[in-house]
């Protein structure tokens, strides 16, 4: 049962901004640049660095749902939960693994990034676009996670649930549907 | 030196939203609504909110510009926001804001660490649904500010006139995007 009262039809962080529109907007808008929005990073990099932040975070609600987006896009599951494990064993780029690692520090502490995974990052050939986007990123997981977690939304155990969620990501993004939830009541 | 080329001189979170300004504008207006939009809780209760987040999370620059923006709002009473942040069980706060807090502290460190037994002692000093809410929900966000702020090693002024200058901007004008110089 999650601390205040949201619509049962609505699990993990729907609900929540569904609760309070107004403060969701900007954080759907965010979200959207963030992980939408143009980028040299692809959308499934992007969905990579939200699935390790709120995998560390131990938020299980968005770690399923940003597995799922990243798998959808990227049309295999074998990365993400490589990722997950063990970044430096990773089927990724040099890049990425450097900016994993940059996410990771981010969700330990602001404080946790070092001159040394910045300049190996840099190295790798990231830009400093780049490592921002990876920073804002993994910032903004702090928030969902703590959001999702600190009030005890729902969290669905059907993995069908995550599958439709990641299809919805890739297909709308993370704006608000232009008419709604309702449509996700059960008949 | 900030980890990516911002603008000299600029401290903290202005030179990042000035380094990329379209995910800077929701960054302030998420600011502006939890702090000065519709609510029971006062301004300064929120920006004590937003300064105890911050400064368990040992970020420098937001503890200092927060609370600072927290003792400009407090007015006479200011003094409460260096007590909460040394203790807040002994603070000169209500009951109902010792709970927030203690909410709060529990977000900082992780979303899970919120109890029932915390939502219980917050409903019994009178905080409604919206004030936990809204209490998780800056708490959450500050624990995104702060690792904004210093994962990018932001420029961090150590001048005390600094902050209260910053205080007193924040206190009476709120979140307003800084816009570019001299283009």
């Amino acid at each position: 049962m999650s601390y205040i009262p949201l619509e049962t039809h609505l699990p993990g962080i729907t609900g929540l901004l569904e609760y309070r529109q107004d403060s969701a907007k900007p954080i759907r808008e965010l979200t959207q640049l963030l992980l939408r929005g143009p980028s040299s990073l692809t959308e499934g990099e992007r969905e990579l660095i939200a699935t390790i932040v709120s995998s560390r975070n131990q938020c299980s609600f968005c770690t399923a749902a940003h597995t799922a987006a990243a798998d959808i896009l990227l049309e295999e599951d074998k990365t993400s939960a490589a990722v997950k494990q063990d970044i430096a064993s990773a089927p990724v780029t040099e890049k990425m693994k450097a900016l994993l690692l940059i996410a990771a520090q981010v969700q330990e502490s602001g404080k946790s990034v070092t001159p040394f995974s910045i300049a190996n990052a840099k190295e790798a050939g990231a830009t400093d676009m780049e490592i921002h986007d990876t920073v804002l990123i993994a910032a903004l997981f702090c928030l969902y996670n703590r959001y999702v977690d600190g009030l005890a939304t729902a969290t669905p155990s059907d993995p069908a649930f995550y599958q439709g969620l990641g299809q919805r990501l890739k297909q709308h993004g993370y704006n608000r549907l232009p008419n709604g939830y309702d449509h996700l009541k059960k008949k | 030196m900030a980890y990516i080329n911002v603008e000299q001189g600029v401290p903290g979170i202005r030179s990042l939203v000035l380094f990329r300004p379209d995910t800077g504008k929701p960054l302030y207006e998420l600011a502006q609504i939890l702090l000065r939009g519709p609510s029971t809780l006062s301004p300064a209760e929120r920006e004590l909110i937003a300064a105890y987040v911050s400064s368990r999370n040992q970020c420098f620059f937001c503890t200092n510009s927060h609370a600072a923006a927290a003792r400009c709002l407090y007015g006479d009473e200011g003094s409460v926001v260096d007590e909460a942040l040394l203790d807040p069980e002994n603070a000169g706060l209500t009951g109902k804001m010792k709970a927030l807090l203690n909410i709060a502290g529990k977000v900082q460190i992780l979303g899970k660490e919120v109890t029932e037994l915390d939502i219980l002692l917050a409903r019994e000093q009178g905080a409604d649904d919206r004030e936990i809410h809204d209490t998780v929900l800056i708490a959450a966000a500050f624990s995104m500010f702060n690792r904004y702020v210093d994962g990018l090693a932001s420029w961090t002024p150590t001048d005390p006139a600094a902050y209260a200058e910053m205080g007193r901007r924040m206190a009476d004008k709120g979140y307003v995007l800084p816009q570019p110089v001299n283009q």
